[in-house]
């Protein structure tokens, strides 16, 4: 489960989240929707450990996370142009989050092959992340995510500069990945449609 | 336009050609590889010149890693003038660095391998934190971020995400310092000492003092061979290494309380580091005995210690000569860069020949550049040691490629519609070329020109050779004023090259406010 409490962030002058509290139940699907500059993403920040907020508290299955660094909160996090590591295959990519825990050869390699089974990418272990389309790219950073078993996944826009057609088939993809492996998400978009279709229930902030 | 290629093309042929072909030929005569290579303690001196250059490449990356990153990714007042303060010794004469080191450091370290270094890692840190830094600053601030909520620490951020990616750079960057620091001429010989010669002090050295130029010619293509090996090496592995990136990479205020420290300590510690040899050079030139003193800049005019005793160089003499050269220099460089800039841009595939010719000279040490200049023309007719213009044509040589690559991309940028346009207006092809190019490469020869001013002023290397009694420059003057006993003298050589320190940062500041000193190939 997922609970940010109070959370407020101001850059400046300016506020940008008003002591914004929510939660998301353990293997539910949570969509984050509002207008641009309403704070969507800064609050995915704040979750994630990527941006100190300056008030508020953030819990992960009941623990206070708030004070943890960003990588010991066991929170993944899909980004908007996706951020894979570009001087690593795919595979590798996939696997980045197993090493900096120091799992097993074995253990890795099998999560890997598993994840790209799972994103239908089985066979693109070791191509150079640059040859991919923007769709496998999506893929690929979806399963990076996942593969360490975050207790919580946030998607920033996960399916922004995609064409309509392949934008509505990986949306239904995505939320069948997400039930499969009964994760716990937080969504944000600003696509009414893509959070109908993807999220159990929607959040809308206002600005 | 083969015309315009003429001038450059034919002051490159006899200037940097011939002279290398000279030289290429007293090494090929019989005998004379095995004498350079048999003679004794040559092996001291190659290990010397090779183990210095890789401590010096190595120490230069790890300390200016942290300035690199904290100039790259965070904006902080005073950031501007930390980026010259870091920049400047780079583009200082390496006499006058090997002075402020000869100022700041004990006299016990004066002749030492370790006063070589540390000067090598203050004059190149400009590198690191110049190619590093550009690189660090595209890199994405997500990319790390993505890293991090993967269960990445930071020292793990370090080594598995942002060392990779910064790979390309590092090469690139000890690449540089390696050249420059295995053909350092001017510190290294301030500072090694007769103990402690690189190659190219042991060029100079055979050359100048013991005579041998056939064993001088051979180490100086030896030279030339073994860097030629390493920039191709270098080369292919950063064709390998490249990479593309996306998305957003901003530097940003410090945040939370230890970015604020880490911040603040390295742009202090770094500031200071670098200021300090210059200030202590400063002061040192007023500095006689244990007190204060202004004898040494009273008395930079005249050329005797005391009446009667010689000092063997008229340290005031030396600027007005100096400032003589930098004219001519300028003035040379100038008009043969700027006539094979135009040839390049119009000439598209011989032009990129003449491109590369005119940048051999960049790849050439200056001590090889002078030594060659010095054992080609001394026979008539081309005896022209002792015409006073070989030292400043010797400096244009070297200062020519900066010309070429100051205004090569002023050039390219000028859309050839402009010049259309002015044509259909009823401009002859001649006003249409003054109408819009002239225009705008006005201000960026004035740039170059005092950048090459600036080369000039300070260039140790070749004119080294080509120096004549009574018509040294002031990095001569100032060699031989530091190498002499007694604290006159001494004193004399800070404040002569505090002298050289102020006009070339001065004619540095203004270059840089014209935007050319990128083009000095940081």
């Amino acid at each position: 489960m997922l609970a940010a409490r109070d959370i407020t962030v101001r850059f400046g002058e300016r506020v940008v989240l008003d002591r914004v509290s929510m939660e998301v139940a353990t293997g539910e699907v949570v969509a984050l929707l509002g207008p641009s500059g309403a704070g969507k993403s800064t609050l995915l920040r704040v979750i994630a450990g990527l941006l100190m907020a300056d008030g508020g508290t953030v819990w992960v299955d009941g623990r206070d996370v708030t004070n943890l660094p960003s990588y010991r909160r066991n929170i993944g996090m899909v980004f908007q142009d996706e951020q894979l590591f570009p001087h690593l295959t795919v595979g590798e990519n996939v696997a980045f989050g197993l090493r900096m825990q120091r799992a097993g050869r074995a253990e890795t390699a099998a999560r890997v092959a598993e994840l790209l089974a799972m994103v239908g990418l089985g066979a693109f272990t070791n191509l150079h992340v640059t040859k991919l389309s923007g769709g496998e790219a999506k893929r690929v950073a979806l399963a990076r995510s996942l593969a360490p078993r975050p207790a919580v996944l946030l998607l920033d826009e996960p399916l922004t500069g995609l064409d309509r057609e392949l934008h509505d088939r990986l949306a239904t993809d995505l939320a069948a990945l997400l039930r499969a492996t009964g994760t716990t998400a937080l969504l944000v978009t600003h696509d009414h449609d893509e959070a109908a279709t993807i999220a159990d229930r929607v959040i809308t902030l206002t600005s | 336009m083969p015309a315009l290629a003429a001038g450059p093309v034919v002051g490159l042929a006899v200037f940097y050609l011939w002279p290398l072909g000279t030289l290429l030929a007293r090494v090929v005569r019989p005998g004379s590889i095995g004498d350079a290579f048999g003679a004794p303690g040559l092996g001291r001196v190659l290990w010397f010149t090779l183990w210095q250059a890789v401590v010096s490449t190595v120490l230069t990356l790890a300390v200016g890693f942290a300035p690199a990153y904290v100039l790259a990714r965070f904006r902080f007042p005073g950031r501007r003038a930390l980026l010259a303060v870091v920049t400047v010794p780079f583009m200082l004469p390496t006499v006058v660095v090997g002075a402020a080191f000869l100022a700041l450091l004990p006299d016990s370290w004066h002749g030492t391998a370790q006063a070589v270094v540390v000067a090598h890692v203050f004059f190149n840190i400009a590198v690191v934190v110049r190619l590093v830094g550009a690189m660090w600053a595209v890199l994405p601030t997500d990319l790390t971020a993505a890293a991090r909520t993967l269960g990445a620490s930071p020292p793990q951020v370090l080594r598995f995400v942002v060392l990779p990616l910064l790979r390309p750079a590092l090469w690139a960057a000890a690449t540089v310092v390696f050249l420059f620091t295995f053909t350092s001429f001017g510190a290294a010989r301030l500072l090694g000492g007769s103990a402690n010669p690189t190659l190219e002090v042991e060029i100079a050295r055979r050359a100048t003092s013991l005579g041998d130029v056939d064993g001088a010619a051979v180490l100086s293509l030896t030279q030339l061979v073994l860097l030629g090996v390493v920039v191709w090496w270098s080369a292919r592995w950063q064709r390998r290494a490249t990479l593309s990136l996306t998305g957003a990479a901003t530097a940003r205020r410090p945040r939370s309380r230890g970015e604020r420290r880490l911040v603040r300590s390295v742009a202090v510690v770094t500031g200071l580091a670098m200021l300090t040899p210059l200030v202590v050079l400063v002061s040192r030139s007023f500095r006689l005995g244990s007190g204060w003193s202004l004898r040494a800049w009273r008395t930079l005019g005249s050329s005797q210690i005391r009446p009667g005793v010689s000092l063997g160089v008229d340290p005031l003499a030396s600027l007005s000569t100096s400032l003589r050269f930098a004219v001519v220099a300028a003035a040379v460089s100038v008009v043969f860069g700027g006539l094979a800039a135009l040839a390049i841009t119009s000439a598209r595939r011989h032009g990129k020949l003449l491109d590369v010719g005119l940048m051999l000279p960049l790849g050439t040490s200056a001590v090889t550049i002078g030594l060659g200049m010095l054992i080609t023309f001394d026979t008539p007719p081309f005896d022209w040691r002792a015409s006073w213009w070989l030292i400043p044509l010797g400096h244009a040589l070297v200062a020519t490629p900066f010309v070429v690559r100051a205004l090569l991309p002023v050039l390219r940028s000028i859309p050839a519609d402009q010049r259309a346009a002015a044509a259909v207006l009823g401009a002859s092809p001649l006003r249409a070329w003054v109408a819009v190019d002239l225009r705008r490469i006005v201000g960026p020869m004035v740039a170059a020109a005092g950048l090459a001013a600036a080369i000039s002023l300070g260039e140790f290397g070749a004119t080294t050779f080509l120096t004549r009694a009574g018509r040294e420059t002031m990095p001569i003057a100032i060699a031989r004023l530091l190498g002499r006993a007694g604290e006159v003298p001494r004193a004399q050589g800070f404040a002569l090259a505090t002298i050289l320190l102020l006009a070339t940062a001065l004619i540095i500041g203004i270059a840089e406010r014209r935007g050319v000193l990128d083009a000095r190939g940081t």
